[in-house]
């Protein structure tokens, strides 16, 4: 045992017979390019809204709804598109965000939610998720597009400057405690605070 | 003989058909004539020929100025100073009533939905709005930014009240 470690240490340590060191070093270094580009273009290429509804989970339900609001076509040309309110932006919970994702997969290769009604009796359930999140990193998703600070009240509907003006100004509420179901139907709310 | 008993009988049905039908037609034929002459009937189609197709007209806006519009008469349903665009109202959650209810008015100073609205059928009050209430859009809707089809002629109860005692001050 103790011989077999020692040879596997000495091949480690011996000096390369065919390839300066120069060489390896450099050819470690391109290898890691390519490494980490291919790592991250397999996250660019997750951070799609096409990737995103090439489950039917996705398309039928939350899509279809999707199409009907204001995030998906309105006067200014702005499309939000699913990753915009539903990955963060930020590196470290990207990484996160993608390893909680793996239970989805996992679903619809078990099928936990492959017809409207399946959907729908699990869409409490998944709303939560999405409003603790959203709550806890303060509407992270949302503010990446919607400034507070760059909010004309004078512009706003009397009742949105009204709102915006006291609760939201003062931190006591953030943009998901008044503005659930922005972007697609909403579960049966009973019980949930507000409604 | 018999083949002209057939004719006889051909012709008295011939004859009663044009004495019966004729009125159909020719009143068919007026009131063709009368809709060419006097289409007065408002559409939104504004008089465009029935085979060209019209240039659609601009989709009005709705009014979101949250300024409450005078009720015709007592009984009219107030109606809706703003947006209500993506809005749910169905059997899982009703959102004019995260504003509305009587215990949402203080967060969000929404005027609170009428106490009729506690009423079940026979008066009687419940705690929540009664489900003859719950659909707030058969009564409630929100006003556009657009100029009326057709001119109202309704005269509220006050004008007409008004018009009376000035008549019969004058005599
Ligand atoms: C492999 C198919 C599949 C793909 C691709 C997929 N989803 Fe899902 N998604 C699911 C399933 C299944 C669930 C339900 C998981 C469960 O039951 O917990 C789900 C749940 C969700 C939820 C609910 C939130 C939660 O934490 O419970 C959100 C939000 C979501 N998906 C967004 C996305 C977005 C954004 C993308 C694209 C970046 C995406 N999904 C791609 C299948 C998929
Ligand atoms: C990709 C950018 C983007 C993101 C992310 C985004 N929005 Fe929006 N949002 C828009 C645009 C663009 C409009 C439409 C502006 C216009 O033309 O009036 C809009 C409109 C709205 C409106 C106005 C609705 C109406 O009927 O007038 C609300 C409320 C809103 N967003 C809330 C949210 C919330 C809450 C979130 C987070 C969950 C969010 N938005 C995330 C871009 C975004
Ligand atoms: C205290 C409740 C509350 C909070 C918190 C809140 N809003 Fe609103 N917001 C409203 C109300 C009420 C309206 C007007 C009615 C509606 O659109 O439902 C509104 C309207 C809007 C509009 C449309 C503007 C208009 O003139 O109608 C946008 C955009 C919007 N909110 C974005 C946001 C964003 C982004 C956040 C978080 C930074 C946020 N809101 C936080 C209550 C709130
Ligand atoms: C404007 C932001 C926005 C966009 C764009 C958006 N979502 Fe959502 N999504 C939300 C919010 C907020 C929730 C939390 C539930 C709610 O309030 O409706 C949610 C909830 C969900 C859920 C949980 C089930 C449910 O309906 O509550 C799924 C799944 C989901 N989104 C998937 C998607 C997919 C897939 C897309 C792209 C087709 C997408 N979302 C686009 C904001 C958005």
């Amino acid at each position: 045992m103790k011989s077999l470690l020692l040879i596997g240490w000495r091949t480690l340590t011996k000096p390369s017979g065919y390839y300066s060191l120069g060489a390896l070093v450099i050819g470690g270094f391109i290898a890691g390019i390519i490494f980490w580009g291919g790592f991250n273009t397999a996250l660019e290429v997750t951070n799609t809204e096409a990737f995103c509804i090439s489950c039917h989970e996705m398309e039928n339900n939350v899509y279809e709804e999707l199409k009907t609001t204001i995030h998906f076509t309105n006067r200014s040309g702005v499309r939000a598109t699913c990753p915009d309110c539903h990955v963060p932006h930020n590196w470290t919970s990207k990484i996160a965000r993608k390893m909680q994702a793996s239970k989805e997969v996992w679903g619809t290769i078990f099928g936990t939610i492959n017809t409207r009604e399946k959907f729908l009796v699990h869409r409490r359930r998944l709303a939560e998720n999405e409003w603790r999140r959203l709550k806890a990193n303060d509407s992270l998703e949302c503010r990446n597009c919607h400034n507070f600070d760059y909010m004309d009240f004078t512009a706003q509907s009397e009742r949105a400057a009204y709102q915006h003006s006291t609760a939201l100004a003062s931190g006591e509420k953030t943009c998901i405690d008044c503005h659930k179901g922005i972007a697609h139907k909403l579960p049966d709310m009973k019980g949930v605070e507000g409604w | 003989m018999k083949d002209l008993k057939l004719v006889s009988i051909a012709g008295l049905i011939a004859l009663l058909s044009t004495l019966f039908l004729a009125p159909i037609l020719t009143s068919f034929t007026v009131h063709a004539a009368d809709k060419a002459e006097r289409n007065t009937v408002a559409t939104l189609r504004d008089h465009t020929e029935i085979d060209s197709q019209k240039e659609p007209n601009p989709i009005p806006k709705v009014i979101n100025n949250d300024i409450k519009k005078a009720r015709n008469y007592p009984m009219q349903p107030p109606v809706i100073p703003h947006t209500i665009r993506s809005y749910e109202v169905n059997k899982y959650n009703n959102k004019c009533m995260s504003c509305h209810s009587r215990h949402r008015t203080e967060k969000s100073q929404a005027p609170m939905v009428s106490v009729t609205h506690f009423m079940n059928r026979d008066g009687n009050f419940l705690a929540e709005i009664s489900p003859r209430r719950y659909f707030c859009n058969q009564c409630h809707v929100t006003q556009l930014d657009a100029e009326p089809l057709v001119e109202n002629t309704f005269i509220d109860m006050h004008s007409l009240m008004k018009q009376k005692t000035a008549n019969t001050t004058e005599h």
